[in-house]
């Protein structure tokens, strides 16, 4: 599906980390695979260091850590906020929804819209787009949007397709109404029947976490996980993305009279170093255009990987420039959606670090 | 070309004798990250990026099937 928006854009980016960083080499024993097997792999998916939250942490105290940085900062203020939108696959609670206990916490004005989207990998994509309607009401002039996950608590550590990889981390954007800014152009596309190929099975109302559910059990590979457990059908994603991305940024660009070349940054979502420089070939973009380094240095984090590879490349020069950045996310659902906008003139654009 | 990807098989999954299987993966030889690893050698010795849509597994179950997705992205042999 095609998406349009006029007069509105992106006027802040804070990107929240957990101070508690893991080493790859610090968890190969826990996986059932020679070292010198894994420090292969470790070159070629980008695996290295990884920022996870120590129990206890929950994405609600990502949020509010962030919101209150800004809040001190006076960067934003509390009675602005007309609309606050979580998008999050680790939500605090079943019930209620998180956005409702960051609004508490944060003692954030009653006048507001506030709500909960249960997105992953595309869920930034998802999430402005749902800021970017939001911002269409008369009586909404800002809105918040908050992309968090830990799901790092949902991966076995003896799993190395996908421990080794999976960060957490909270980003918060501000989405503005601005009568000066050019089209945004948008593109949107889902595949429920790929709904098993990236799926924690227990833990819901389906199959609730029992001693059974925590069961680990091997799989073909040497991989021991649970059905508590993330799980992830790496082949079925890959070819996913990379036969569905491509054809999707071709039409994106062609919407918006665009092209590649007058792309200046490709903003993509980070799997893994080695299926994001596939893509970069196939899509024949220059790796320099498309920012490949976020799985190295923070890890995986789900929707939280766009706004952190922003914040990460491009921080304090999104304050003075200006650029045309297209983004893309892309994984559970299976969803995937993506935006060229211009970036410019940000408030603020930078990566702080959770204690 | 099949001497090197016989060679590139062995450095990944030394235990395996990959000269005497027809399908390495029905056979447990390769799994999904052997594929990676095999797929960055392929494409460094050759000079080429395998498209990403043929790294299916599949396509590495043999040497002939990898010979022939060689051929298709560009290799000559």
């Amino acid at each position: 599906m095609n998406l349009k928006f006029s007069n509105k854009r992106i006027t802040g980016i804070l990107t929240v980390v957990p101070e508690n960083e893991i080493k790859f080499e610090d968890e190969i024993d826990n996986y059932n695979f020679s070292r010198g097997q894994s420090m292969k792999l470790k070159l070629i998916m980008g695996y290295n260091k990884r920022r996870v939250v120590k129990d206890g942490t929950t994405v609600s105290d990502l949020c509010i850590y962030g919101m209150n940085y800004l809040f001190k900062k006076n960067l934003l203020n509390k009675e602005d906020i007309d609309a606050l939108i979580l998008v999050t696959q680790s939500p605090d609670y079943f019930m209620p929804p998180t956005s409702h206990v960051i609004q508490g916490k944060l003692d954030l004005k009653e006048d507001m819209v506030c709500m909960d989207i249960n997105q992953g990998c595309s869920g930034y994509v998802i999430g402005l787009n749902q800021a970017f309607l939001l911002l269409e009401q008369e009586e909404i002039n800002k809105v918040v949007l908050l992309n968090a996950e830990i799901l790092s608590q949902k991966v076995s550590k003896r799993d190395r397709n996908n421990n080794p990889q999976i960060g957490d981390g909270s980003a918060i954007t501000i989405v503005e109404k601005d009568p000066s800014s050019k089209p945004i152009y948008g593109s949107v596309k889902v595949d429920g029947k790929g709904a098993d190929v990236l799926i924690i099975p227990a833990g819901g109302f389906k199959m609730p976490s029992s001693p059974e559910t925590a069961i680990l059990n091997e799989d073909k590979s040497g991989n021991f996980r649970a059905l508590d457990h993330l799980a992830m059908k790496g082949d079925d994603v890959f070819n996913f993305v990379q036969r569905e991305i491509p054809p999707m940024i071709e039409h994106l660009l062609d919407k918006a009279n665009s092209n590649k070349e007058e792309v200046d940054y490709f903003m993509f979502h980070q799997p893994n170093k080695f299926m994001l420089k596939k893509l970069a070939d196939k899509m024949e973009v220059p790796y320099e255009k498309m920012p490949n380094n976020i799985v190295e240095n923070f890890g995986n984090s789900s929707g939280v990987t766009i706004p952190a590879v922003i914040s990460y490349n491009l921080g304090q020069r999104l304050l003075k420039e200006s650029f045309l950045v297209c983004m893309a996310g892309y994984g559970v659902g299976l969803n995937w959606a993506s935006l060229l906008l211009h970036m410019e003139k940000l408030t603020f654009c930078e990566i702080l670090e959770y204690k | 070309m099949e001497d090197k990807i016989i060679r590139f098989l062995t450095e990944i999954r030394p235990e395996f004798d990959f000269t005497n299987s027809s399908d390495f993966i029905e056979n447990g030889m390769l799994d999904s990250f052997d594929i990676v690893q095999l797929v960055v050698s392929l494409d460094n010795e050759f000079g080429i990026s395998i498209d990403g849509v043929d790294i299916l597994p599949g396509n590495f179950s043999n040497v002939q099937n990898i010979v022939e997705l060689l051929i298709k992205n560009g290799v000559t042999k």
